[in-house]
């Protein structure tokens, strides 16, 4: 029976908590510009492309798999917008940019989905492949939007005081929600990240499922380009990188399973904003800019840990 | 004679239940005794108890006279006492030795294993067993039965005195339960104490000396076995009497649903041709390893077959996907519900919707107040005991866990329903339900197709019985000529 190891994990999911708040009052004693209104917006507004791409990138590890492609498939992706608004127009650069991260998803989901290939080494060959292809493209040097017209309010705009991109992210995060919750396509994804085979027995195609959730992490991270390019209105080689890491963790953090199988988009954006609470108050609190991939790494331990207790909760009911 | 093991006054709550209320056990050296109970009685949680994977929350165990308390299954393991859990704990990429020895593999004194010790201490164990399977097998190639044997291969491995077996024989032939009961003889007449747990009657009565009932945690008697009977067992384990085990409908057969000539595949199965008409119950007998699984998994698409043809409802049909199978109302309850049958984190009403996502959606989007509708009636059909619709499957018991594959598929009003194995490991309660229900929709015209290991079962639900052995049939029975003997030679004869 689960309910001590569950309380324990119960315990250290709480525990997680106190760590935050705690961490929360040091900074706001020592930083007091923490708690501003400005300061939490600017969190807010900077963690935005890492939650835009989770909501996709979660329905990815319900459905039991990975993506860690996700990080040079913003860099390609952005350099592309950015390059493309000044050929193809803004709407032209958006619709070819959401057509690249639909045909990452599709690659990936065809490898892991159709030929079942290991998600693990497929995805992270695909961050290898597309680095390349995001050199390739840029020729190394750096791209800029040489006009920037109604493009900048992606990355830039506010209405009603909130950022754009905030209210982006939130709305996708209510689509997703929907879409994973109250459609058969969301429980889908569930069944086949919580077992395979049931969900072949009972006709559904772990195939045709893993594949779309791809798609709809490569839509995500096209996204996300478009948030990037219109915020940063140019790119160059790295501006992706470590994107894959900040999502998973995120994700890991909002207490999905990387077991697959259970989770939500609402868990995924809070991990991802407490992360972006926690690194930016390193910062703010005067610590090195390379301190917060420190602490990205610690958090991501002990999310993982939290996970691993409530597994063992369920193997020993 | 002071008893090896004696339990005083256990209890054990968990959340919402009271699992064990003042339990008293006793086992003595050289018996065997069985513990029965339906499920959710509260054997599972007794045994992990004495394996010491969990603590009894009152109470108190003597072992050898000394009380003791169990922190973990290693030290259980080290006091002789050993749980052989009905779910396999094997490791299947290790060699049998080294799962034999799991985590108490002979090192030398840097560390590092000695593997020609394990090898022959293990190899010593398996032959005291009788059983020809080597120490440097990889288990993952072995047949369940053998898995077992290497699991079993553990109590002369660590000198057990008290060995629970928990549904041993649950994925044997009756070759191999003959062979384990003389193991169990052999242990007997060493002194070390057995507790059996098993639902299958005829076995409590040819192999234990004495009979534990538990119901809802309570102890409600401990029989000797030489003097009681199976309706008595029954009566306790229930709380009521059962009229009758099995129910037989009627024979009114209608049209012809299913036929099959000439299915074969490659290494699993050759020349299979049968048919089943509306309302008929086919029976499919043979021992595990016989092909009857994968026959029945190649007409539901899951792995197609090499040739053959297939009519359905008359017309000639190509083989279908699962999916095609479900829409035309070929439906099957797979032989490993936890692995095949369920997805175990979801929850029950999740599970019965899963095959028909389609029928319960409109534009993609799940119609909430139908899925709601459809659970509660199958619930209440089948007398399912879940605390709610979105509670895990995984903390529910075989039976009920069985009742929401079934579930799945009657919402679907299915025109040919497989059951692969539908009672293995389920308690009575659950059993005989299946069986009526079994009964009451062959009468409602529905064609039934079941298979079984268990000879009283298959010869107590169908009309008609085939058997398979080696990847064949072996033989056709109905009426009078549905007998043991019949089934056993037909499948005997063929088994290499």
């Amino acid at each position: 029976m689960s309910w001590k190891s569950g309380a324990a994990a119960g315990l250290r999911q709480g525990g997680l908590w106190v760590g935050f708040v705690l961490f929360m009052a040091i900074v706001a004693i020592n930083a007091p510009a923490f708690l501003s209104p400005g300061n939490l917006l600017d969190v807010l507004r900077q963690v935005s492309i890492t939650g835009t791409i989770a909501l996709g990138v979660t329905f990815v590890v319900i459905a039991g798999r990975l993506d860690l492609s996700v990080g040079s498939g913003l860099t390609l992706l952005t350099i592309i917008i950015v390059d493309q608004h000044n050929h193809a127009g803004p709407a032209g650069a958006i619709a070819l940019t959401l057509l690249a991260g639909l045909a990452i998803g599709a690659w990936n989901g065809l490898l892991v989905g159709f030929l079942r290939f290991n998600a693990l080494i497929v995805t992270l060959a695909m961050l290898s492949v597309l680095q390349g292809l995001a050199l390739w493209y840029s020729g190394g040097s750096n791209v800029s939007v040489s006009s920037p017209g109604w493009f900048a309010v992606f990355g830039r705009g506010t209405w009603l005081g909130i950022p754009v991109p905030v209210l982006l992210m939130l709305a996708g995060a209510a689509l997703a929600a929907f879409l994973l919750r109250r459609t058969a396509f969301g429980r889908a994804v569930f069944a086949v990240g919580g077992n395979e085979t049931a969900a072949l027995f009972s006709g559904i195609s772990p195939a045709r499922t893993v594949f779309l959730a791809y798609l709809l992490s490569g839509f995500s991270t096209a996204l996300g380009a478009i948030i990037m390019g219109s915020r940063v209105m140019g790119a160059q080689s790295t501006i992706g990188q470590g994107y894959e890491l900040n999502v998973l963790a995120g994700i890991i953090l909002g207490g999905t399973s990387l077991m697959g199988g259970a989770g939500s988009i609402w868990r995924t954006l809070w991990g991802v904003l407490m992360l972006g609470f926690i690194q930016n108050g390193l910062i703010l609190m005067g610590f090195p800019f390379y301190a917060q991939w420190l602490v990205t790494w610690g958090v991501i331990i002990a999310a993982v840990w939290i996970d691993l207790a409530a597994k063992r909760g369920r193997m020993l009911a | 004679m002071t008893d090896l093991l004696m339990i005083r006054g256990v209890s054990k709550r968990f959340p919402g239940v009271q699992a064990l209320t003042g339990v008293d056990f006793d086992l003595r050296p050289g018996e065997v005794h069985a513990l029965m109970g339906e499920n959710g009685a509260g054997k599972s949680t007794l045994m992990k108890i004495l394996a010491g994977l969990q603590p009894a929350d009152d109470g108190e165990i003597l072992h050898r006279g000394e009380a003791i308390a169990l922190r973990s299954p290693l030290e259980a393991r080290e006091r002789g006492i050993l749980l052989i859990h009905q779910e396999l704990s094997l490791s299947p990429e290790l060699s049998a030795a080294e799962n034999i020895y799991l985590g108490a593999w002979p090192t030398n004194g840097i560390g590092l294993l000695r593997k020609s010790e394990l090898n022959r201490r293990a190899g010593e164990a398996l032959k005291a067993l009788g059983c020809d399977v080597g120490p440097r097998t990889r288990v993952g190639s072995l047949s369940i039965a053998r898995k077992q044997m290497v699991e079993i291969a553990r109590i002369h491995a660590f000198k057990a005195n008290v060995v629970i077996l928990d549904e041993p024989t649950a994925s044997l032939t009756d070759a191999e339960r003959d062979q384990l009961f003389a193991t169990i003889r052999d242990l007997k007449a060493r002194g070390v104490g057995i507790i059996y747990i098993s639902h299958k009657m005829d076995e409590i009565f040819t192999i234990t000396d004495r009979i534990t009932v538990l119901r809802d945690g309570i102890v409600q008697g401990t029989l000797t076995t030489s003097e009681t009977d199976a309706d008595r067992v029954t009566q306790m384990m229930i709380g009521r009497k059962l009229d009758a085990f099995f129910s037989r409908a009627e024979e009114r057969f209608g049209e012809e649903v299913l036929r099959v000539e000439g299915l074969g595949r490659r290494g699993d199965y050759h020349d299979v041709s049968f048919s089943v008409r509306q309302g008929e119950v086919l029976g499919l007998y043979g021992l595990i390893g016989a092909g009857r699984s994968e026959v029945v998994e190649s007409l539901f698409g899951i792995r197609g077959p090499d040739r053959g043809k297939l009519w359905w409802q008359g017309r000639e049909t190509a083989f279908p996907s699962p999916r095609q199978a479900i829409d035309m109302g070929l439906c099957l309850t797979p032989e490993n519900r936890k692995e095949q049958g369920l997805v175990l984190g979801l929850g029950g009403r999740d599970n019965i919707v899963l095959p028909s996502l389609k029928a319960f959606s409109r534009l993609g989007i799940m119609r909430r107040s139908r899925e709601q509708a459809v659970y509660l009636t199958y619930r209440d059909l089948l007398q399912i005991k879940t605390t709610g619709p979105a509670t895990a499957l995984r903390t529910l018991s075989g039976g009920n866990q069985q009742k929401f594959v079934l579930a799945k598929w009657l919402c679907r009003k299915p025109k040919l329903l497989i059951l692969d194995e539908p009672t293995r490991g389920i308690d009575v309660g659950s059993k005989a339900a299946i069986h009526a229900l079994i009964a009451k929709l062959a009468e409602e015209g529905l064609a039934v197709i079941v298979i079984s290991s268990e000879m009283p079962e298959v010869l107590g639900v169908s009309h008609r019985i085939l058997t398979m052995a080696d990847g064949r049939l072996t033989g056709e029975f109905s009426g009078a000529a549905m007998t043991e003997e019949n089934l056993i030679r037909a499948v005997a004869h063929h088994a290499a």
